[in-house]
């Protein structure tokens, strides 16, 4: 088992990290002009002066030394530096960072809250009217497009019902003392969450039903009917433990999801987070800060996915990696 | 003993019954029983109408979808605008025809696409092995690192949005899922008595693979492809309405939705986003019924 970890941690986490970080750049090396140029777009400085200033930051240099600058200096926690918001890209990622997390997570754990439970209860009772109907919902929450299930909602919940805020994460140009501006936060995180959550509560709850209704076949859980435990001890207790061992590698596979719905899901609520930031990143042909939040985003996927396989291997003894 | 001698023999011609039913290939075995799966059928039939209606758009729409008409503009619907016009007075209606044309048209080839570099990838890697198949699959599993939107959104803002670049970057990012499901196929063919045959033969690696594995690849090939297609129709329609996608003023379900990105159109003007929206749910969610209905119709483990 440790060796299994530090075999990963050694090479298949650097190996990929290294594979994200090349294939970005190749993709970035295809965007027409530098960064600079835009920049000095509109200035007054002879040219001699901005040749001089891009020679300074290495964009004279061929592309393998400009990679190896940003491989080098994103090792030291540097992802370089914005033109367009003239700040560092670490400073314009890093407050986006909690409100993207906060809203990722809220939908993973609203997900996991909701399919395991009606998982269970549709393999329980496979073929009931319960089961049929919950499976419609999840193919419902697999086919609908997220920004118009958002859209959907901001017009009837937000708008035809006012009960929710449709936009932003706090209420603007207004100051709430201390119980009263989280509970602000969370009125405006609702709906977000939900929309965010949908299509990753629709796939838990298949894998759930279809992960349970294999277990409950196999032998030591009709052994434990026969010795006359409850049928709730035999659930609960005996079946869900191994049904669940497939929803954790689930869990890794969710990341990307999340985070690509995330994108489109914070731009439809005016949420400030890491998409916001991309969204206004493409439109200004920032391509620093695009650079930065691919990388971290991948490197995010690429540590849950390793989390995840351990996690894995934790739990399931049968799992041998040798 | 003579009660179930009788028995045999009132079995035996039913079984010779049987027997003399034609016999079926598993094309049709497959089409028996996804006739069979009711929501298949469903999705089949949803399917078929939102194409009809996008093949036969000038036919069904009374007014040309590329007319403007100032005085109209924003419209609720009426007996002479079924669903009402947009914000330079063009027919809603005519749009969501044209419209579906072009999204399901990208679906498909961004699909096609997907499915080539997939399936070549997979099955080179899942033949040769070796060091092929590592540096391949390692390929993938970098792919597969970054979230689907963000990298689309990337490689878009860098080529420029257009229809081609749209399925470009769509099969671009989606060929490791089929390469992975055509690899893992072949490398279990690979092991079977025919194709150990075949090599005993001598038959060379190209007819190998293109006659004797590929074929053999189809079932979960075309099931991946059902659901590609809608998961491409999603990722189309969410470029487009974030304005990354297919360029203006080309119609497709996405580009229309764009305009419920001013939350006036969405309190106001319902008719200019709801629509567009219902199309693309009802095409992802008919192909992701069929998609479904396939898997267990290919499904040769699966017996009536």
């Amino acid at each position: 088992m440790g060796k299994f970890i530090l075999r990963r941690l050694l090479f298949q986490v650097p190996v990929l990290l290294i594979g994200v970080s090349l294939l970005l750049f190749l993709i970035f090396q295809m965007a027409p002009g530098d960064p600079m140029t835009q920049f000095f777009a509109d200035s007054q400085m002879p040219a001699s002066e901005i040749e001089r200033i891009k020679e300074l930051h290495g964009f004279d240099r061929g592309p393998l030394y400009q990679y190896w600058d940003w491989l080098t200096s994103m090792l030291q926690g540097d992802l370089g530096y914005s033109f367009d918001r003239r700040q560092p890209v670490t400073d314009a990622i890093a407050p986006r960072l909690a409100p993207t997390f906060m809203l990722s997570f809220g939908a993973l754990i609203l997900s996991l809250i909701v399919a395991i439970p009606t998982g269970i209860i549709s393999a329980t009772k496979q073929y009931s009217k319960l089961d049929y109907s919950l499976t419609v919902f999840s193919l419902f929450g697999l086919s609908i497009p997220n920004f118009f299930f958002g859209l959907l909602l901001i017009y009837i919940v937000g708008m035809q019902l006012g009960w929710l805020p449709i936009s932003g994460m706090t209420t603007a140009a207004v100051e709430f003392s201390f119980p009263w501006n989280i509970i602000d936060v969370l009125r405006h995180l609702i709906m977000p969450v939900i929309v965010l959550g949908l299509s990753s509560t629709a796939t838990f709850m298949r894998y759930t039903r279809s992960s349970m209704l294999e277990v409950i076949r196999q032998d030591y859980i009709r052994t434990a009917r026969s010795k006359g435990l409850k049928e709730r001890v035999v659930i609960y207790k005996h079946a869900l433990r191994n049904a669940m061992i497939p929803i954790i590698t689930l869990m890794g596979f969710q990341l990307p999801v999340l985070f690509s719905g995330a994108v489109i899901t914070e731009r439809v609520f005016g949420w400030p987070g890491m998409g916001t930031l991309q969204i206004d990143a493409v439109h200004a042909r920032d391509y620093a800060v695009l650079m930065g939040v691919n990388m971290m985003l991948a490197a995010l996927i690429i540590i849950g996915n390793f989390l995840a396989d351990i996690a894995y291997a934790y739990v399931d003894p049968r799992i041998r990696y040798d | 003993m003579s009660r179930v001698d009788t028995e045999q023999q009132t079995a035996h011609p039913q079984e010779n019954s049987e027997l003399s039913e034609e016999i079926l290939s598993p094309g049709k075995i497959a089409w028996r029983r996804l006739k069979k799966n009711k929501l298949a059928v469903i999705g089949l039939i949803i399917l078929i109408t939102l194409s009809l209606g996008a093949i036969f758009a000038p036919w069904l729409s009374p007014h040309d979808w590329t007319d403007t008409e100032a005085s109209i503009r924003n419209s609720a619907p009426d007996s002479e605008f079924w669903m009402g016009t947009d914000d330079v007075g063009r027919d809603v209606w005519g749009r969501l025809l044209y419209s579906g044309r072009i999204s399901l048209t990208v679906g498909l080839a961004a699909t096609g696409l997907r499915l080539l570099i997939g399936v070549i990838m997979g099955g080179l890697g899942g033949f040769y092995g070796g060091k092929v198949d590592t540096v391949i699959m390692r390929i993938a599993d970098i792919f597969m690192s970054f979230p689907f939107l963000p990298l689309a959104i990337t490689m878009v803002a860098i080529m420029g949005p257009s229809i081609y670049n749209i399925v470009m970057v769509i099969a671009i990012i989606g060929w490791p899922g089929v390469a992975r499901i055509v690899r893992a196929e072949i490398l279990s063919l690979r092991e079977q008595e025919f194709m150990e045959a075949a090599r005993a033969l001598g038959i060379s690696d190209r007819t190998q693979i293109i006659k004797h594995l590929l074929p053999n690849c189809l079932a979960p090939v075309i099931v991946a492809g059902t659901l590609g297609i809608a998961q491409a129709i999603i990722l189309e329609a969410a470029l487009s309405y974030l304005g990354l996608g297919v360029e203006m003023p080309t119609p497709t379900w996405g580009n229309m939705l764009n305009a419920a990105q001013s939350m006036h159109v969405v309190r106001e003007l319902w008719w200019l986003w709801i629509p567009p929206g219902v199309c693309i749910f009802l095409s992802v969610m008919s192909l992701n019924l069929i998609g479904d209905g396939l898997r267990d119709a290919l499904d040769p483990r699966l017996k009536e």
